[in-house]
């Protein structure tokens, strides 16, 4: 059995916030600042220092084995307040050849992770152990000098992230190849556009051949073409049998290139495992957290009480098979009697663009003209968008003004799905359609 | 307070950093890669520095100079014309001020050799401590970003003053020239006091980076500081203006033994001053290892406070 390349041992970090200082309200006590502040400012940035004050746990003294210890055993100094974990009891191994995601919400300790793994920032407590050359990825670029030209900027940054200068040398051609930009390469990088700098840095970046690729978000930047050129040079990464660490919110990304996935948050693991259950039960977590600001909405709401998601089979759900039934139910209360009241729907994307309206035509109007609680049903029976996360827009109107409008609200995900029997519809643009498809073959005579 | 802090990292390279050493195809077992083994967690331990991975990451300190180079005289139309410049004005200011008006003792030189031949080694000094100390707060991004030993910064902005200081050499052996002044053999001791300049400036270099990393006050000071202890070192004055019973003590400021030993190599007129060489080389000694013990133990806090 060969041992794991990475392997994580109750891997804790502990970081010092900023308290909010104290504001003196009179003369004296400004006056009496003036004099204190530089001593308080001094033993506050002596405390930045994490690990001076901090009674560490030795190997000789090793943390409980239990996956949840207990947080105060682990706090170095419990009283001040000002600490933050963010990364607390982590473990786990990673073999070789693995792609491994790492998702989670923000603050969650997937950077922090990241940062120790390639030795940029050093543990609290815990120990990791990495067979191999690391080469990690935290920012594209990074050592770039504005005033240097662009060939200068790549041994610059090649050094930068390990590799010899003869190792640059025999890749320059390459590298040069990739990133597109041969013309400019005695140009300074400050005359560059932004694009040729993201592509030149990433050029660099994508001939390291490390054992062991560590990747944040560095996908973040640069345009969809660039994108795909970055989840593509994984992949040949990924399929050289490297061992591949791949930090994203891109689920799709993480869907497309990881096997197995680790979930972060609060700076504990909370799911590992397969990629396709560690992304299930990070989206039921974060759906459990919405759907408590969704009661929130419409508690609030005065007419718009409820709305639910069913699926096929009639169902709760908050997921959407592709291409599949789509069926709302809204529950509204009228309290004060509309003489010609409209119900409108809005899907929105994360990022907040409409990608559909629906609309209730007139002919259902009359049940909501007097004081009663009606429930209203919408079904699409194609649903016609593209995987991924969206968002409800509930609008209730009359005679074309807005009552009230609820938003957002019923968050649900489309996930890729076989697409009207023609195979799965990952690549298929924003949204779908149901085609009839005739063909015949054409003869002469 | 506890001195269960240190977290240090210990790297156990058969191969370090080179890159022929990544085998084209992985292996299916762990076997080739067994090779590089790095461990990282929380430890205690004093050490001074890796030589190993400085060593490995030798390219990168060559182009972190040669980048400090290239950077700092980029759009400007003197360019090196600069690192004369500097000396060059300070010699003139002196030379009026403090040789003719003032009729400090010089002994026994022109006024402007005897300065500029002190002006050399302490604009080297000066300049260098300057971009030393800043260097590690000025890079705070790359910190953050990647791994790196970070030594490398601080003692590649020391290295990388060497160019002005070879530049502001040029100057001196003209003035010579001009001056008809035939340096005594002794110049063939000037490398040892050089390496005594370098590493003067790097120690002190080290001390203050790491601390300015925590405390930006010590950007705030560094200005007038420099400037008081160019007075506390014999740069407008000779040495022998120094009571006797007083100059072992003062030549603990290894800038004092240094001056003085470019003096004694240029000019000529005093023999080598063995004792401050040699009080300056201990107070330096003991400044470089307790500042790259100070830099190790402050090392891992860096990308944190930075």
């Amino acid at each position: 059995m060969s041992s794991p390349v990475i392997s994580v041992e109750h891997l804790s970090k502990a970081y010092r916030i900023g308290l909010k200082e104290e504001i003196p309200d009179t003369l004296m006590g400004a006056m009496k600042n003036v004099i204190t502040a530089p001593w308080k400012n001094f033993k506050a940035l002596r405390r930045l220092n994490t690990s001076t004050d901090s009674p560490l746990p030795t190997p000789q003294s090793p943390i409980p084995a239990s996956p949840l210890p207990n947080p105060q055993s682990l706090l170095p100094n419990p009283s001040s307040p000002d600490t933050l974990w963010a990364l607390r009891d982590v473990s786990f191994e990673i073999n070789q050849g693995d792609v491994v995601g790492i998702i989670g919400r923000n603050g969650a300790g997937k950077s922090t992770l990241l940062k120790v793994l390639s030795r940029i920032t050093e543990p609290t407590s815990g120990r990791v152990v990495i067979r191999g050359r690391v080469s990690s990825l935290l920012e594209v670029g990074t050592g770039f000098h504005p005033e240097l030209t662009g060939r200068e900027n790549v041994y610059m940054n090649g050094t930068i992230l390990g590799m010899r200068k003869k190792e640059i040398d025999r890749k320059f051609e390459e590298i040069v190849e990739f990133s597109g930009v041969e013309k400019f390469l005695d140009t300074p990088t400050k005359r560059y556009s932004s694009g040729m700098q993201v592509r030149l840095a990433f050029a660099v970046a994508a001939h390291l051949e490390p054992e062991i690729l560590i990747v944040d978000e560095v996908l973040a930047v640069g345009d969809s073409e660039f994108q795909k050129k970055c989840i593509g040079k994984m992949q040949d990464v990924a399929n050289g049998g490297r061992t591949v660490l791949f930090v994203s919110h891109n689920m799709a990304a993480i869907e497309a290139l990881c096997s197995s996935s680790i979930e972060l948050s609060g700076g504990r693991i909370a799911a590992t495992g397969e990629t396709h259950s560690v992304l299930s039960h990070y989206r039921k977590r974060a759906l459990k957290n919405v759907m408590g600001q969704n009661e929130d909405r419409f508690s609030h709401a005065k007419y718009i009480k409820k709305g639910e998601l069913f699926d096929q089979e009639g169902s709760k759900t908050n997921t959407i098979p592709l291409g599949t039934t789509f069926h709302l139910a809204i529950r509204i209360h009228i309290a004060s009697p509309l003489d010609n009241p409209h119900i409108s729907l809005g899907i929105d994307t994360i990022a907040g663009e409409r990608m559909l309206s629906l609309s209730m035509p007139p002919s259902n109007q009359c049940e909501l003209k007097k004081e009663e609680t009606i429930e209203i049903s919408c079904q699409v029976d194609e649903f016609p968008l593209s995987p991924g996360e969206y968002n409800l827009k509930i609008a209730l109107l009359n005679r074309g003004r807005l009552i009230e409008v609820v938003e957002p609200v019923v968050p649900f995900t489309v996930v890729d799905a076989e697409l009207f029997g023609g195979g799965q519809g990952f690549t298929c643009g924003r949204c779908v359609a149901n085609a009839t498809w005739a063909s015949s073959v054409l003869r002469e005579n | 307070m506890p001195n269960a802090t240190p977290s240090t990292l210990q790297s156990e390279p058969s191969e370090p950093i080179s890159g022929d050493a990544v085998p084209p195809v992985m292996p299916e077992s762990s076997e080739l890669t067994a090779g590089h083994i790095t461990i990282i967690e929380a430890r205690k331990g004093l050490q001074l520095f890796d030589w190993k991975e400085l060593v490995a990451y030798r390219d990168l300190f060559r182009f972190l100079i040669w980048r400090q180079i290239k950077v700092r005289y980029a759009q400007s139309s003197i360019g090196f014309g600069w690192a004369i410049i500097q000396p060059l004005f300070s010699m003139i200011l002196f030379t009026v001020i403090f040789g003719r008006l003032a009729q400090i003792d010089s002994d026994g030189a022109p006024f402007a050799l005897f300065s500029l031949a002190a002006l050399l080694p302490w604009t080297y000094f000066s300049n260098a401590i300057n971009d030393g100390v800043a260097s590690l707060v000025g890079e705070a991004n790359m910190l953050r970003k990647v791994y790196f030993p970070r030594l490398l910064l601080p003692l590649s902005a020391v290295a990388a003053k060497l160019v002005d200081f070879a530049i502001a050499a040029g100057l001196m052996a003209i003035l010579m020239l001009i001056y008809l002044w035939m340096p005594p053999i002794t110049i063939l001791l000037l490398p040892l006091v050089m390496i005594l300049m370098v590493a003067s400036a790097a120690a002190i270099s080290i001390w203050l980076t790491a601390l300015a990393v925590q405390y930006r006050d010590v950007k705030h000071a560094m200005t007038f500081v420099v400037q008081l202890a160019m007075y506390a070192s014999p740069v407008v004055y000779p040495t022998s203006l120094i009571p006797e019973q007083f100059r072992l003590l003062y030549a603990l400021n290894p800038m004092v033994g240094v001056i003085e030993g470019f003096r004694s190599g240029l000019l000529g007129t005093q023999p080598m001053p063995w004792d401050l060489l040699a009080v300056g080389t201990l107070s330096t000694t003991v400044m470089l290892l307790t500042g790259l013990a100070f830099f190790r133990n402050k090392e891992k806090i860096f990308a944190d406070v930075a």
